[in-house]
Protein backbone atom coordinates (compact mmCIF):
# COMPACT_ATOMS: atom_id res chain seq x y z
CA UNK A 1 0.00 0.00 0.00
CA UNK A 2 1.55 2.91 -1.33
CA UNK A 3 1.38 6.54 0.31
CA UNK A 4 -1.26 7.84 -1.71
CA UNK A 5 -3.57 4.98 -0.83
CA UNK A 6 -2.64 5.16 2.99
CA UNK A 7 -3.29 9.12 2.65
CA UNK A 8 -6.65 8.55 0.86
CA UNK A 9 -8.32 6.12 3.99
CA UNK A 10 -7.12 8.21 6.87
CA UNK A 11 -9.06 11.58 5.40
CA UNK A 12 -12.05 10.85 3.67
CA UNK A 13 -14.37 13.49 3.17
CA UNK A 14 -18.06 13.06 2.73
CA UNK A 15 -19.92 14.56 0.62
CA UNK A 16 -23.87 14.25 1.41
CA UNK A 17 -26.13 13.63 -1.87
CA UNK A 18 -30.09 13.45 -0.39
CA UNK A 19 -32.39 12.04 -2.86
CA UNK A 20 -36.19 11.76 -1.88
CA UNK A 21 -35.56 10.87 1.56
CA UNK A 22 -37.54 11.07 4.66
CA UNK A 23 -34.40 13.19 6.56
CA UNK A 24 -34.44 10.61 9.08
CA UNK A 25 -31.04 9.40 7.45
CA UNK A 26 -29.56 12.56 6.91
CA UNK A 27 -30.09 12.82 10.98
CA UNK A 28 -28.77 9.74 11.84
CA UNK A 29 -25.92 10.65 10.02
CA UNK A 30 -25.39 13.82 11.61
CA UNK A 31 -25.33 11.69 14.21
CA UNK A 32 -22.23 9.92 13.61
CA UNK A 33 -20.57 13.91 14.28
CA UNK A 34 -21.54 14.01 17.78
CA UNK A 35 -19.32 13.72 20.73
CA UNK A 36 -20.58 10.00 21.44
CA UNK A 37 -19.39 8.60 18.14
CA UNK A 38 -17.24 11.76 16.65
CA UNK A 39 -15.65 9.91 13.32
CA UNK A 40 -13.47 13.03 12.79
CA UNK A 41 -11.45 10.57 15.18
CA UNK A 42 -10.95 8.34 11.66
CA UNK A 43 -10.31 11.90 9.64
CA UNK A 44 -13.98 12.33 8.53
CA UNK A 45 -15.25 15.75 7.58
CA UNK A 46 -18.42 16.07 5.97
CA UNK A 47 -17.64 18.92 3.20
CA UNK A 48 -19.85 21.10 1.22
CA UNK A 49 -18.67 20.77 -2.49
CA UNK A 50 -18.83 17.81 -4.47
CA UNK A 51 -15.26 18.87 -5.60
CA UNK A 52 -13.85 18.42 -2.62
CA UNK A 53 -14.83 14.90 -1.90
CA UNK A 54 -13.79 11.67 -1.73
CA UNK A 55 -16.78 9.53 -0.81
CA UNK A 56 -20.37 10.21 -2.23
CA UNK A 57 -22.45 9.60 0.37
CA UNK A 58 -26.42 8.63 -1.10
CA UNK A 59 -29.26 8.19 0.81
CA UNK A 60 -32.99 8.37 0.24
CA UNK A 61 -34.88 7.06 -2.36
CA UNK A 62 -34.24 8.05 -6.03
CA UNK A 63 -36.94 9.30 -8.51
CA UNK A 64 -36.99 10.45 -11.82
CA UNK A 65 -36.34 13.67 -10.97
CA UNK A 66 -33.31 13.29 -8.73
CA UNK A 67 -31.45 10.74 -11.48
CA UNK A 68 -30.04 13.23 -13.75
CA UNK A 69 -28.70 15.22 -10.78
CA UNK A 70 -27.35 12.10 -9.28
CA UNK A 71 -25.34 11.40 -12.48
CA UNK A 72 -24.04 14.67 -12.97
CA UNK A 73 -23.01 14.71 -9.36
CA UNK A 74 -21.37 11.63 -9.66
CA UNK A 75 -19.57 12.89 -13.09
CA UNK A 76 -18.39 16.12 -11.11
CA UNK A 77 -16.54 14.23 -8.57
CA UNK A 78 -12.87 14.03 -8.78
CA UNK A 79 -11.59 10.45 -9.24
CA UNK A 80 -10.99 8.26 -7.16
CA UNK A 81 -14.23 8.48 -5.62
CA UNK A 82 -16.18 6.00 -3.55
CA UNK A 83 -20.06 5.39 -3.42
CA UNK A 84 -21.55 4.98 -0.32
CA UNK A 85 -25.52 3.86 -0.90
CA UNK A 86 -27.25 4.69 2.79
CA UNK A 87 -30.31 3.27 4.23
CA UNK A 88 -32.59 0.62 3.23
CA UNK A 89 -34.33 3.32 0.36
CA UNK A 90 -30.45 3.64 -1.29
CA UNK A 91 -29.84 0.21 -0.88
CA UNK A 92 -32.80 -1.46 -2.12
CA UNK A 93 -35.59 1.41 -2.49
CA UNK A 94 -37.06 0.65 0.50
CA UNK A 95 -40.82 1.04 0.73
CA UNK A 96 -40.71 3.39 -2.29
CA UNK A 97 -39.12 0.42 -4.68
CA UNK A 98 -43.09 -0.10 -6.17
CA UNK A 99 -43.68 3.61 -6.47
CA UNK A 100 -44.80 5.10 -9.71
CA UNK A 101 -41.67 8.01 -9.31
CA UNK A 102 -39.25 5.74 -8.02
CA UNK A 103 -36.03 5.06 -10.82
CA UNK A 104 -34.04 2.16 -9.10
CA UNK A 105 -31.66 2.05 -6.43
CA UNK A 106 -28.45 3.34 -6.70
CA UNK A 107 -26.77 0.91 -8.05
CA UNK A 108 -28.09 0.30 -11.12
CA UNK A 109 -27.42 4.05 -11.89
CA UNK A 110 -23.61 4.40 -10.57
CA UNK A 111 -21.13 1.73 -9.19
CA UNK A 112 -21.20 1.60 -5.73
CA UNK A 113 -18.61 0.40 -3.03
CA UNK A 114 -20.17 0.12 0.30
CA UNK A 115 -24.02 -0.70 1.12
CA UNK A 116 -25.13 0.18 4.66
CA UNK A 117 -28.65 -1.21 4.56
CA UNK A 118 -31.30 0.05 7.91
CA UNK A 119 -34.17 2.50 8.07
CA UNK A 120 -32.10 4.72 9.26
CA UNK A 121 -28.75 2.61 9.82
CA UNK A 122 -27.80 3.35 13.54
CA UNK A 123 -24.60 4.89 13.67
CA UNK A 124 -23.07 1.58 14.78
CA UNK A 125 -23.71 0.21 11.86
CA UNK A 126 -22.58 3.63 9.88
CA UNK A 127 -18.73 3.03 11.52
CA UNK A 128 -19.03 -0.54 10.70
CA UNK A 129 -19.51 0.53 7.14
CA UNK A 130 -17.12 2.60 7.10
CA UNK A 131 -14.75 0.46 8.92
CA UNK A 132 -15.04 -1.81 6.27
CA UNK A 133 -14.65 0.95 3.34
CA UNK A 134 -11.29 1.68 4.74
CA UNK A 135 -10.50 -2.03 5.34
CA UNK A 136 -11.67 -2.62 1.31
CA UNK A 137 -9.12 0.61 0.29
CA UNK A 138 -6.63 -1.04 2.52
CA UNK A 139 -7.06 -4.44 0.92
CA UNK B 1 21.67 33.02 -3.84
CA UNK B 2 21.93 29.82 -2.82
CA UNK B 3 20.90 30.61 0.16
CA UNK B 4 18.19 33.05 -0.72
CA UNK B 5 16.25 30.10 -1.96
CA UNK B 6 16.80 28.12 0.98
CA UNK B 7 15.41 30.70 2.52
CA UNK B 8 12.31 30.59 0.74
CA UNK B 9 12.06 26.69 0.48
CA UNK B 10 13.45 24.93 3.42
CA UNK B 11 13.71 27.12 6.41
CA UNK B 12 11.91 29.96 7.84
CA UNK B 13 10.17 29.51 3.92
CA UNK B 14 7.79 27.09 2.50
CA UNK B 15 8.35 23.75 4.09
CA UNK B 16 9.16 24.72 7.72
CA UNK B 17 6.13 27.50 7.46
CA UNK B 18 3.54 24.56 6.21
CA UNK B 19 4.97 21.97 8.62
CA UNK B 20 4.60 24.37 12.14
CA UNK B 21 1.24 25.80 10.34
CA UNK B 22 -0.09 21.99 9.62
CA UNK B 23 0.86 21.20 13.50
CA UNK B 24 -1.13 24.28 14.13
CA UNK B 25 -3.90 23.20 12.16
CA UNK B 26 -3.78 20.04 14.45
CA UNK B 27 -3.77 21.99 17.79
CA UNK B 28 -6.82 24.33 16.27
CA UNK B 29 -8.92 21.22 15.34
CA UNK B 30 -8.09 18.96 18.74
CA UNK B 31 -8.97 21.92 20.63
CA UNK B 32 -12.19 22.70 18.51
CA UNK B 33 -13.20 19.09 19.72
CA UNK B 34 -11.79 19.14 22.90
CA UNK B 35 -14.37 22.02 23.40
CA UNK B 36 -17.24 20.23 22.12
CA UNK B 37 -16.34 17.09 24.12
CA UNK B 38 -14.75 14.82 21.16
CA UNK B 39 -11.81 13.15 21.09
CA UNK B 40 -10.68 14.87 17.72
CA UNK B 41 -8.45 14.04 14.41
CA UNK B 42 -4.72 12.31 15.13
CA UNK B 43 -1.54 14.43 14.80
CA UNK B 44 -0.83 13.78 11.57
CA UNK B 45 -4.17 14.41 10.17
CA UNK B 46 -3.12 17.76 8.23
CA UNK B 47 -0.11 16.14 6.21
CA UNK B 48 -2.59 13.34 5.36
CA UNK B 49 -5.11 15.91 4.28
CA UNK B 50 -2.84 17.55 1.74
CA UNK B 51 -1.48 14.41 0.80
CA UNK B 52 -4.47 12.96 -0.52
CA UNK B 53 -5.85 15.88 -1.99
CA UNK B 54 -2.06 15.98 -4.06
CA UNK B 55 -3.03 12.41 -5.57
CA UNK B 56 -6.59 12.98 -6.61
CA UNK B 57 -8.28 14.32 -9.59
CA UNK B 58 -7.58 18.28 -10.79
CA UNK B 59 -11.03 19.59 -12.43
CA UNK B 60 -11.32 22.46 -14.22
CA UNK B 61 -14.88 24.41 -15.18
CA UNK B 62 -15.79 24.65 -18.41
CA UNK B 63 -16.74 27.79 -17.83
CA UNK B 64 -14.02 29.03 -16.26
CA UNK B 65 -11.31 31.37 -17.08
CA UNK B 66 -8.59 28.67 -17.08
CA UNK B 67 -5.51 30.37 -16.33
CA UNK B 68 -6.09 32.67 -14.07
CA UNK B 69 -8.17 29.80 -12.31
CA UNK B 70 -5.42 27.41 -11.61
CA UNK B 71 -2.70 30.04 -11.51
CA UNK B 72 -4.26 31.93 -8.26
CA UNK B 73 -3.41 29.18 -5.83
CA UNK B 74 -0.18 29.28 -6.58
CA UNK B 75 0.43 33.36 -6.27
CA UNK B 76 -1.55 33.12 -3.17
CA UNK B 77 1.02 30.25 -2.11
CA UNK B 78 3.75 32.28 -3.11
CA UNK B 79 2.59 35.43 -1.28
CA UNK B 80 2.07 33.66 1.65
CA UNK B 81 5.94 32.18 1.34
CA UNK B 82 7.15 35.62 1.29
CA UNK B 83 5.38 36.82 4.17
CA UNK B 84 6.59 34.05 5.56
CA UNK B 85 10.14 34.85 4.51
CA UNK B 86 10.12 38.40 5.66
CA UNK B 87 8.56 38.00 9.04
CA UNK B 88 10.73 34.66 10.77
CA UNK B 89 13.84 36.01 9.36
CA UNK B 90 14.34 38.61 11.73
CA UNK B 91 12.24 36.94 14.51
CA UNK B 92 14.43 34.12 14.62
CA UNK B 93 17.38 36.29 14.36
CA UNK B 94 18.73 35.04 11.23
CA UNK B 95 18.79 38.24 9.13
CA UNK B 96 18.19 41.47 10.01
CA UNK B 97 15.61 42.62 7.59
CA UNK B 98 15.85 45.95 5.59
CA UNK B 99 14.46 49.44 5.68
CA UNK B 100 10.88 49.18 5.41
CA UNK B 101 10.13 45.14 5.56
CA UNK B 102 7.16 45.83 7.82
CA UNK B 103 5.40 47.74 4.58
CA UNK B 104 6.45 44.42 2.24
CA UNK B 105 5.23 42.39 4.96
CA UNK B 106 1.53 44.07 4.92
CA UNK B 107 1.50 43.55 1.34
CA UNK B 108 2.79 40.14 1.10
CA UNK B 109 -0.20 39.53 3.34
CA UNK B 110 -2.82 40.69 1.16
CA UNK B 111 -1.60 38.74 -1.65
CA UNK B 112 -3.31 35.71 -0.60
CA UNK B 113 -6.99 36.81 -0.49
CA UNK B 114 -6.43 38.98 -3.64
CA UNK B 115 -5.14 35.99 -5.38
CA UNK B 116 -7.61 34.02 -4.23
CA UNK B 117 -10.83 36.86 -5.29
CA UNK B 118 -9.24 36.48 -8.50
CA UNK B 119 -9.28 32.84 -8.90
CA UNK B 120 -12.79 32.73 -7.60
CA UNK B 121 -14.15 35.30 -10.25
CA UNK B 122 -12.58 33.06 -12.88
CA UNK B 123 -14.24 29.94 -12.30
CA UNK B 124 -17.81 31.28 -13.21
CA UNK B 125 -20.03 29.17 -10.38
CA UNK B 126 -22.34 31.75 -8.79
CA UNK B 127 -21.19 30.86 -5.41
CA UNK B 128 -18.05 31.26 -5.71
CA UNK B 129 -18.71 34.67 -7.21
CA UNK B 130 -20.79 35.44 -4.05
CA UNK B 131 -17.84 34.45 -1.69
CA UNK B 132 -15.26 36.42 -3.47
CA UNK B 133 -17.10 39.50 -3.25
CA UNK B 134 -17.65 38.86 0.26
CA UNK B 135 -14.05 38.48 0.65
CA UNK B 136 -13.51 41.55 -1.14
CA UNK B 137 -15.52 43.53 1.41
CA UNK B 138 -14.25 41.97 4.29
CA UNK B 139 -10.68 43.10 3.51
CA UNK B 140 -12.24 46.28 2.78
CA UNK B 141 -13.06 46.38 5.90
CA UNK B 142 -10.47 44.86 7.90
CA UNK B 143 -7.23 46.48 6.37
CA UNK B 144 -7.68 49.68 7.68
CA UNK B 145 -7.99 48.58 10.92
CA UNK B 146 -4.43 46.40 10.37
CA UNK B 147 -2.67 49.43 9.05
CA UNK B 148 -3.96 51.63 12.04
CA UNK B 149 -2.57 49.26 14.33
CA UNK B 150 0.96 48.73 12.48
CA UNK B 151 1.16 52.51 12.74
CA UNK B 152 0.42 52.47 15.96
CA UNK B 153 3.31 49.99 16.51
CA UNK B 154 6.16 51.90 14.45
CA UNK B 155 4.79 55.17 16.46
CA UNK B 156 5.13 53.14 19.83
CA UNK B 157 8.51 51.57 19.02
CA UNK B 158 10.08 54.92 18.20
CA UNK B 159 9.82 55.44 14.63
CA UNK B 160 11.35 52.35 13.07
CA UNK B 161 10.01 50.78 10.13
CA UNK B 162 12.31 47.57 10.58
CA UNK B 163 10.88 44.69 12.16
CA UNK B 164 13.95 43.94 13.33
CA UNK B 165 14.24 47.27 15.46
CA UNK B 166 10.77 46.43 16.74
CA UNK B 167 11.63 43.29 18.36
CA UNK B 168 15.27 45.19 19.49
CA UNK B 169 13.53 47.74 20.78
CA UNK B 170 11.10 45.73 23.17
CA UNK B 171 14.24 43.41 24.59
CA UNK B 172 15.27 46.88 26.36
CA UNK B 173 11.60 48.23 26.89
CA UNK B 174 9.74 45.50 27.54
CA UNK B 175 6.56 43.50 25.22
CA UNK B 176 4.65 46.44 23.50
CA UNK B 177 1.17 44.84 25.10
CA UNK B 178 2.63 45.70 28.28
CA UNK B 179 0.89 49.38 28.21
CA UNK B 180 -2.54 50.22 28.19
CA UNK B 181 -2.79 51.08 24.17
CA UNK B 182 -0.41 47.93 23.79
CA UNK B 183 -3.62 45.45 24.97
CA UNK B 184 -6.41 47.71 23.24
CA UNK B 185 -4.24 47.35 20.06
CA UNK B 186 -3.70 43.93 20.93
CA UNK B 187 -7.24 42.82 21.07
CA UNK B 188 -8.12 44.49 17.54
CA UNK B 189 -5.05 42.91 15.93
CA UNK B 190 -6.42 39.57 17.52
CA UNK B 191 -10.06 39.98 15.37
CA UNK B 192 -8.30 41.23 12.71
CA UNK B 193 -5.86 38.55 12.19
CA UNK B 194 -8.75 36.21 12.80
CA UNK B 195 -10.55 37.77 9.84
CA UNK B 196 -7.69 37.38 7.61
CA UNK B 197 -7.68 33.66 8.40
CA UNK B 198 -11.36 33.25 7.61
CA UNK B 199 -12.17 32.22 11.09
CA UNK B 200 -15.61 31.55 12.21
CA UNK B 201 -17.13 35.31 12.99
CA UNK B 202 -16.13 36.28 9.78
CA UNK B 203 -15.79 33.11 7.71
CA UNK B 204 -18.90 34.37 5.55
CA UNK B 205 -16.55 34.51 2.51
CA UNK B 206 -16.54 30.13 2.63
CA UNK B 207 -19.59 29.74 4.85
CA UNK B 208 -20.16 25.71 4.71
CA UNK B 209 -23.59 25.95 5.04
CA UNK B 210 -25.44 28.53 3.67
CA UNK B 211 -22.50 29.23 -0.48
CA UNK B 212 -21.28 25.76 0.73
CA UNK B 213 -17.34 26.81 0.00
CA UNK B 214 -17.84 29.62 -1.34
CA UNK B 215 -14.41 31.11 -3.08
CA UNK B 216 -13.26 27.39 -2.90
CA UNK B 217 -16.03 25.67 -4.14
CA UNK B 218 -14.73 24.53 -7.39
CA UNK B 219 -11.10 23.58 -6.96
CA UNK B 220 -9.87 20.02 -6.26
CA UNK B 221 -7.16 17.92 -6.17
CA UNK B 222 -4.16 19.82 -6.40
CA UNK B 223 -5.29 23.40 -6.54
CA UNK B 224 -7.33 22.83 -3.37
CA UNK B 225 -3.92 21.27 -2.15
CA UNK B 226 -1.81 24.58 -2.93
CA UNK B 227 -5.31 26.52 -0.94
CA UNK B 228 -4.95 23.96 1.67
CA UNK B 229 -0.91 24.57 2.35
CA UNK B 230 -1.63 28.21 2.23
CA UNK B 231 -3.91 28.42 5.10
CA UNK B 232 -1.33 26.70 6.83
CA UNK B 233 1.33 28.85 6.25
CA UNK B 234 -0.93 31.88 7.37
CA UNK B 235 -2.07 30.13 10.40
CA UNK B 236 1.77 29.76 10.80
CA UNK B 237 2.42 33.43 10.34
CA UNK B 238 0.03 35.79 11.27
CA UNK B 239 -0.18 34.55 14.90
CA UNK B 240 3.76 34.92 14.29
CA UNK B 241 3.61 38.55 13.57
CA UNK B 242 1.53 38.69 16.78
CA UNK B 243 4.13 37.14 19.22
CA UNK B 244 6.96 39.83 17.16
CA UNK B 245 4.99 42.69 17.46
CA UNK B 246 3.07 42.66 20.29
CA UNK B 247 4.34 39.77 23.38
CA UNK B 248 8.46 40.87 23.07
CA UNK B 249 9.17 38.35 19.75
CA UNK B 250 11.60 34.77 19.53
CA UNK B 251 14.18 33.93 21.99
CA UNK B 252 15.78 30.64 21.11
CA UNK B 253 18.35 29.82 23.95
CA UNK B 254 17.70 27.92 27.01
CA UNK B 255 13.89 27.84 28.53
CA UNK B 256 13.60 30.74 26.32
CA UNK B 257 12.63 27.93 23.26
CA UNK B 258 9.39 26.42 25.28
CA UNK B 259 8.18 30.16 26.30
CA UNK B 260 8.33 31.16 22.46
CA UNK B 261 6.48 27.79 21.74
CA UNK B 262 4.15 28.54 24.72
CA UNK B 263 3.17 31.97 23.30
CA UNK B 264 2.39 30.88 19.90
CA UNK B 265 0.36 28.40 21.24
CA UNK B 266 -1.58 30.79 23.44
CA UNK B 267 -2.18 32.53 21.09
CA UNK B 268 -3.70 30.24 18.35
CA UNK B 269 -6.01 29.05 21.72
CA UNK B 270 -7.28 32.75 21.60
CA UNK B 271 -8.04 32.46 18.34
CA UNK B 272 -10.10 28.93 18.37
CA UNK B 273 -11.69 29.83 21.29
CA UNK B 274 -13.27 32.56 19.35
CA UNK B 275 -14.20 30.59 16.57
CA UNK B 276 -15.64 28.08 18.70
CA UNK B 277 -17.77 30.46 20.59
CA UNK B 278 -19.03 32.94 18.26
CA UNK B 279 -21.63 32.15 15.41
CA UNK B 280 -20.95 33.41 11.77
CA UNK B 281 -22.22 37.31 11.49
CA UNK B 282 -23.19 38.77 8.51
CA UNK B 283 -21.25 41.25 5.99
CA UNK B 284 -22.49 44.45 7.45
CA UNK B 285 -22.45 43.29 11.03
CA UNK B 286 -18.80 42.20 10.37
CA UNK B 287 -18.14 45.63 8.10
CA UNK B 288 -19.61 47.94 11.42
CA UNK B 289 -17.14 46.09 13.78
CA UNK B 290 -14.73 46.99 11.90
CA UNK B 291 -15.55 50.13 10.89
CA UNK B 292 -16.74 51.32 14.30
CA UNK B 293 -15.68 49.34 16.61
CA UNK B 294 -12.16 48.51 15.67
CA UNK B 295 -11.41 51.69 13.75
CA UNK B 296 -12.49 53.59 16.97
CA UNK B 297 -10.87 51.76 19.59
CA UNK B 298 -6.86 51.71 17.31
CA UNK B 299 -7.20 55.72 17.00
CA UNK B 300 -8.19 55.20 20.87
CA UNK B 301 -5.15 53.26 21.37
CA UNK B 302 -3.25 55.53 19.04
CA UNK B 303 -4.50 58.79 21.59
CA UNK B 304 -3.28 56.78 24.24
CA UNK B 305 0.33 56.26 23.19
CA UNK B 306 0.16 59.94 22.27
CA UNK B 307 0.39 60.36 26.14
CA UNK B 308 2.94 57.44 27.00
CA UNK B 309 0.08 55.32 28.32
Amino acid sequence: MGVKDYCFKKSLWVFHFGGASCNNCDIEILDCLTPRYDIERFGIQLVGSIKHADVLLVSGSINRKCRDRLLEVYHQAPKPIVVVAFGACGCSGGVFADGNPFNGPVDQIIPVDVYIPGCPPKPEAIIAGIAKLINKKAG
Amino acid sequence: MANYLFYFLIFPGFLFAAAGGGILSWFDRKITARVQFRKGPPFLQPFYDVLKLLGKETLVPRNSAKIPFLYAPVFALTGATLAAVFILLPSFGITSGFRGDLIVIYYFLTVPSISWIIGAMATGNPLAITGASREMKLILSYELAFLLILAAIIYKSGMTLNLADIIDYQKQNGALAGSLSGILLLIAFIFCIQAKLGLVPFDMAEAETEITAGMFIEYSGFSYALVKLTRYILLFILPSFLVVLFLGGFQWSGTGIVWSVLKLLAVVLVLTLIRNTNPRLKLGQAMRFFFVGMNLLVIAAFVLSLYGL
